[in-house]
């Protein structure tokens, strides 16, 4: 099996995977970081964002050993030394997530769409960019809410 | 009101864990040594099973064992049930088909579950499955509910003849036929109320796990309802007595209803741990599997009339529907279209005389059960596709002819078994017009018609009946369980609270909205309240959540336990404070002794209970834990006026959603920032019936919508912003007064859509969902009054 190495949330990690090992079964069952999620088998709904190389990917549609070698960035490493990204703050505050099972993924999401779009995001721009990522719970709105605002303070 | 109580807009508790990726599903969760179930499903919609050849898969590298419908009927494993009985009009009960865990005999819908491999992968378990050999004996597929029960149709289930379930009735037909003899006019739609497939994010998944020491078994599973899966498990199933199975729902990634039934997948890895020699046997649904087992949702064909007098005065009302229950009923698939719609075919309405006839069928389709709202979206369909297209026909406002026909007076008894208790229909439809700017409305629909657009309004007034309870009336209705809910309030020696209770929370927020409630009455801070659930050890039983219940029902039982806590650290207070207990009072968190500067917070009260040093035990137990049942007195009635205003594209037939109102009377909220939440959420559900969502199989039973590719979630930009406001009657039949709001945004969403739609294109009906091309179809009168 192919050995692959890689920087997850700014630590070295390496492991042997399949050749057809998903960059999302390396992450959830190799390293044991389970914030990633799987909603669909299509690469559709988005639960999987991560970002490789600061971008947004959906990591059910990358193979692990084509990551070999690079950056990714997942939903537990957003928190810095016990203070939240103001991304993840504003899905609180805006109560943008109910069951959490989308969340990590819009968030993840989110701030891929703050890097390419700017700060001051309107909202038609923010529902358009999030067409890749499917909540059942929240009808969006207040996710909209939410990166809006977490937009503004990143 | 204090900044966690009751009506405070308090950020949600367990919010932390989900967005540090930090949530716990069923599938985040890894049992030493376990191996993995995969399920060999059926490709055939309709096919008899001659033989199932398991010896090369049992030989593949890595695989424990391979288990089939004969394996299971062997260990005396028995089949998954309906929960609900229901007659026919000539009193005979309904015909239920069995419905094992793995398939015996034959298969009934594509995806059944034909047999389980149980190997150390999920590549071992998936290509050993490759190795199963199953001659099948392929038979017409019965795929049209309406078909269905026509003579010849294929029979999927031997005892239901003409694939029929049951023929129900409610009301008077006799009374209902008089009125509309009588009648002025008399409005016909027929309507289809088309199959949606819930779509939780979280896929479910089960991981069962046998303990052979103990001969105990548990399961972890994506479940809305433990206690009620672990009874049915083992009462029904008979894998297990409840003292020997511990059921274990975790955070669960949103259910919609479709995590209440019990599923054949749990039990079988629960039964195929002990099989597979003690080894914990995880299986996760795929998005595929999800599209072909979980239950869907609706799929009601139903022809409907109104009757009204000259002044557009209700007479009466007529429905016959068919309800397609899929291949096999669900556990409580047949109270879904007769309980928890018929009852609700009243509306907001004074209409004295009321006929429902429903037959449901079987057919070669995945099974179809509760979705968001259960019935009541189906009914209010009907009721306010009726209203408006009465109006339209007698040329009066469709609003004008809601306010004539208005119930003003409470308790309200209808002629179809419900008794509504309080509500003010007009304070909520005047609210929503307001907002909305009906006034306005031939001014926006002028200047939409300038650049090319065809803009149209529509409202729904929608009631629902929540709680679904007492347990004495759905008994006598046709439950198999009471549906009251349990609290245990444990008080710790340094005040802090935990609150074990029935209800179960996959995204509504009851962490925080339970401990608001404690917080409340206990004055001590949200965040010294923990909340326990989903776990069949640690509370000792519960009915779950669904029907919108978990506030007026779980929260009250909550309520109720509360006061026994209060009533005791009266009694240790006083004995402390040496005073009467008649003269200790409790407020903000403190007792005191009336008349003297005597206090002692909540918390020293807690240890003096647990000290048991100033108060007799003879008379006083020490400690401070309490628990109650509570068994509502009556359903509650949440209902409220939705209008939405939408813009076709003519060229194009695209529907844009441009306003969206919503004044809902939800009686009184515990977190209002919650409880918009669930109303944005369950709007966007029923916009996506509307317009985007439909479950479609092909006429041999082959699902053409088994993936996002083909089923169409509505995605962000299929939706507005949402614009809410509430106004409050309280729900007299539980003391904090409250009524349920998770399942309101989706049963008013599709009719205020379609109105708005067949408004916009002057046609009486669009089929759902309003996709551009059924739009454009319905669009050609106007091209050709065009050319």
């Amino acid at each position: 099996m192919p050995a692959i190495s890689m920087t997850v949330n700014g630590e070295k990690v390496c492991g042997e995977v399949e050749g057809r090992t998903l960059l999302v079964e390396f992450i959830r069952n190799n390293l044991g970081k389970t914030g990633t999620h799987v909603g669909c088998d299509t690469s559709q709904c988005g639960a999987c964002v991560v970002h490789v190389d600061g971008k947004a990917i959906k990591s059910c549609t990358a193979l692990a050993v084509a990551c070999d070698g690079a950056s990714v960035d997942t939903i537990e490493g957003l928190a810095q030394n016990g203070k939240l990204h103001p991304m993840q703050e504003a899905f609180r505050e805006h109560h943008g997530l109910q069951c959490g099972f989308c969340t990590p993924g819009m968030i993840m999401a989110g701030i891929d769409i703050v890097k390419r779009k700017g700060k001051k995001l309107k909202e038609e721009t923010i529902r358009e960019e999030l067409e890749g990522n499917i909540c059942r719970c929240t009808g969006y709105h207040n996710i909209v809410k939410a990166i809006q605002a977490g937009a503004a303070k990143m | 009101m204090s900044d966690t109580g009751i009506g405070a807009r308090m950020q949600r508790k367990e919010d932390h864990r989900f967005i540090t990726g930090k949530g716990r599903y069923t599938d985040d969760i890894n049992l030493p040594g376990q191996a993995v179930g995969y399920f060999l499903r059926s490709p055939h919609a309709h096919a008899e099973i001659k033989k199932i050849d398991t010896r090369k898969a049992e030989k593949a590298p890595g695989v424990l064992c391979v288990l089939t419908g004969e394996d299971a009927a062997a260990d005396n494993i028995g089949g998954v049930i309906c929960g609900w009985m229901i007659h026919s009009k000539d009193g005979s009960p309904m015909k239920a088909g069995p419905h094992p865990v793995l398939a015996q005999g034959k298969v009934r819908h594509v995806g059944d579950q034909v047999a389980v491999v149980v190997a150390h992968t999920s590549a071992q378990a998936k290509a050993a499955a490759e190795l199963i050999n199953v001659t099948y004996k392929v038979l017409d597929a019965n795929v049209d509910p309406v078909a269905s029960q026509k003579r010849g149709a294929p029979q999927v289930h031997d005892v239901a003849s003409r694939n029929t379930v049951f023929e129900w009735e409610l009301g008077d037909k006799a009374a209902t036929d008089a009125a509309f003899s009588s009648a002025a006019h008399v409005t016909t739609l027929d309507l289809v109320n088309n199959r949606l497939a819930p779509n939780a994010m979280e896929p479910r998944a089960a991981i069962g796990s046998y303990d052979a020491g103990e001969d105990h078994y548990t399961l972890y599973t994506t479940s809305q309802n433990p206690h009620v899966a672990r009874l049915v498990i083992s009462a029904f199933v008979g894998l297990a007595p409840e003292h020997k199975l511990r059921v274990i729902a975790p955070d669960v990634g949103g259910g919609f209803g479709s995590k209440i039934f019990i599923y054949a997948e749990e039990v079988v890895c629960l039964w195929a741990s002990r099989r597979a020699g003690g080894v914990p046997v995880k299986w996760v649904a795929d998005r595929s599997e999800a599209f072909l087992t979980d239950a869907n949702g609706r799929d009601h064909v139903t022809r409907a009339e109104l009757a009204t007098d000259a002044n557009g005065k209700i007479l009466g009302l007529r429905a016959k529907t068919i309800a397609n229950m899929g291949a096999y009923l669900s556990t409580f698939a047949s109270s879904v279209p007769t309980y928890l719609y018929a009852t609700l075919l009243s509306g907001q309405y004074n209409i004295p005389n009321i006929y429902a006839e429903v037959d449901a069928v079987y057919t070669n389709t995945s099974p179809v059960d509760a979705y968001r709202g259960a019935g009541r979206p189906e009914a209010t369909y009907v009721v306010e596709r009726l209203m408006e297209t009465a109006a339209r026909e007698l040329n009066m406002d469709p609003a004008e002819l809601r306010a004539r026909n208005f119930i003003n007076s409470f308790p309200h008894q209808t002629p179809v078994i419900m008794c509504y208790d309080a509500g003010d229909y007009s304070a909520s439809q005047k609210k929503a017009m307001e907002m909305i700017d009906y006034a306005g409305f031939e001014k926006r629909k002028s200047a939409a018609a300038r650049k090319g657009k065809l803009r149209g309004i529509g409202f729904s007034n929608y009631i629902e009946a929540c709680g679904i309870a007492p347990s004495a009336a759905v008994g006598s209705l046709g439950a198999g369980v009471g549906l009251w809910e349990s609290a245990e309030v444990r008080v710790n020696p340094v005040g802090t609270v935990e609150i074990l209770t029935g209800s179960h929370s996959h995204g509504q927020g009851h962490e925080t909205t339970f401990a608001q409630l404690v917080s409340d009455r206990l004055g001590i801070p949200a965040d010294q309240v923990a909340i326990v659930h989903g776990d069949t050890d640690k509370v000792q039983f519960g009915m779950g959540t669904y029907g919108s219940r978990s506030g007026a029902v779980g929260m009250t039982a909550i309520s109720k336990a509360l006061d026994k806590i209060e009533a005791k650290a009266k009694k240790v207070a006083a004995h402390v404070m040496e005073a009467s207990e008649s003269d200790v009072e409790f407020k903000d968190g403190s007792f005191s002794v009336k008349g003297t500067d005597k206090k002692m917070a909540f918390g020293e009260v807690a240890l003096s209970a647990y000290v048991a040093h100033k108060f007799p035990t003879s008379e006083i137990e020490p400690g401070l834990k309490e628990g109650a049942f509570h068994d509502p007195t009556n359903f509650t009635f949440p209902a409220g006026c939705h209008i939405c205003e939408l813009e076709v594209d003519a060229d194009t037939g695209v529907t844009e959603i441009v306003d969206w109102v919503a004044v809902d009377d939800f009686g009184n909220i515990i977190n209002p920032m919650i409880v918009e939440g669930q109303v944005h959420g369950g709007i966007a559900q029923g916009v996506g019936q509307a317009l985007t969502e439909a479950v479609v199989y092909d006429e041999g039973g082959q699902l053409l919508t088994g993936s996002y590719m083909d089923y169409c979630m509505p995605r962000a930009d299929n939706l507005p912003s949402f614009r809410l406001d509430f106004t409050k009657t309280e729900c007299p039949s539980n003391p904090l007064g409250i009524k349920g709001c998770g399942e309101a945004g989706a049963i008013a969403a599709p009719a205020a859509v379609m109105n708005a739609l067949t408004s916009a294109l002057g046609v009486k009906d669009v089929p759902m969902p309003a996709s551009p091309q059924n739009v454009w179809n319905a669009m050609a009168h106007l091209r050709e009054a065009a050319e």
